[in-house]
């Protein structure tokens, strides 16, 4: 095969542009989202008991923590779609999640409180969420890994790191929803 | 350096526009390039270098198929040498379980081949089989024979924009032929 030939075929299919990363993730993002509330109803929706909403100035913070995680993941993942990106460029935001927890927690510390601290940390429904989290983010990983196999990683691994880590965020979102009961 | 990558880069903007000629420029400005590249590369690696036109085959394929990663108000040529960069290691990778002697030092200072000079089916034109009957007898045509889009739509009775569909569905299964090991 002649790699001239190859180049007036490929410029032949000049007109066949593909789509850019960031709209394709969105939309799949888009689309997994009823896929998880619909998985979300059906196992937290049926069972009001299993998670009761716990009331203190704390309770919006897990929404600013997991959202915190999904933003970040997904524009650290799309800078790695990019093959002459390096991860140490803009993997430091993939921190913010926890430094705005660590916050959460020092702030949460200085209050007074009847429990201890350990069950205060961990909370009454740990196997609840280890379950269904990880459940809520299969669709949102979905969408995510097909939409970032379009891009052209030097770095595969941290991208479908980032990739976990954003599905994590949304279905950990959707996880501190209160149940509707 | 520097007015050969602007050159690039505007190439490469115009070809996003819609220009298929300064898009087929643009390649065949950059085959050289790589061409050389590569076979520093492969000479480095102690590899022999007659397989340097495939490697620059399957990065201008690349080129092609990841050109929606590139983003627009960066420099092309960043861009171009990571996707070329990571691209050879795969195909290092690839022929990673062969024994190879290491060829002299003078190959090192050779210039590259000129575009054209490779005869042999390679290794991409020994992908093509394994395609579906259609995408290979277009990209047979189009890409190893260097028929034009029309006089390939007459030959199979096709549209052209069949034919086109035909070669851009064959260079991404082509392309994803060659991702696996």
């Amino acid at each position: 095969m002649q790699t001239d030939r190859l180049i007036a075929a490929l410029a032949a299919d000049a007109d066949t542009t593909p789509r850019r990363i960031g709209p394709v993730l969105a939309l799949g993002l888009l689309a997994a989202l009823p896929v998880s509330v619909a998985l979300f109803m059906s196992i937290l929706g049926m069972r009001p008991d299993v998670r009761t909403a716990m009331h203190n100035p704390f309770f919006d913070l897990k929404f600013i923590v997991t959202l915190a995680l999904a933003f970040a993941a997904i524009v650290v993942s799309l800078h790695l779609a990019r093959p002459e990106t390096s991860f140490d460029r803009w993997g430091w935001l993939l921190v913010l999640p926890v430094v705005i927890i660590a916050l959460g927690i020092a702030a949460e510390m200085t209050m007074p409180h009847q429990r201890p601290w350990l069950s205060r940390l961990i909370g009454n429904n740990a196997m609840a969420c280890m379950a269904s989290i990880p459940l809520f983010a299969l669709p949102f990983l979905t969408a995510a890994l097909l939409a970032l196999r379009r891009g052209a990683s030097a770095h595969p691994t941290l991208a479908g790191m980032t990739a976990g880590l954003l599905a994590a965020g949304l279905g950990a979102t959707l996880y501190a929803i209160p149940p509707c009961s | 350096m520097r007015g050969r990558d602007e050159e690039w880069t505007c190439l490469m903007r115009a070809a996003n526009a819609g220009d298929a000629a300064a898009y087929r420029r643009l390649l065949e400005a950059v085959a050289p390039v790589l061409r050389a590249a590569t076979y520093r590369g492969l000479a480095r690696a102690g590899q022999p270098v007659d397989q340097s036109e495939d490697i620059v085959q399957e990065i201008l394929l690349a080129v092609h198929l990841k050109r929606q990663t590139w983003d627009a108000t960066a420099p092309f040529a960043p861009w171009l040498f990571a996707i070329a960069r990571n691209k050879l290691i795969d195909a290092l990778r690839r022929r990673g379980r062969r024994v190879f002697v290491n060829i002299d030092d003078f190959a090192e200072t050779m210039a590259a081949p000129a575009a054209g000079d490779t005869l042999s089916p390679g290794e991409i034109a020994a992908h093509l089989d394994g395609l579906p009957a259609r995408q290979r007898d277009v990209l047979k045509s189009v890409v190893v024979e260097g028929a034009s889009i029309k006089e390939t739509a007459t030959r199979f009775a096709m549209t052209e924009g069949a034919v086109r569909v035909a070669l851009h569905r064959g260079l991404a299964s082509l392309a994803s032929k060659l991702r696996e090991p």
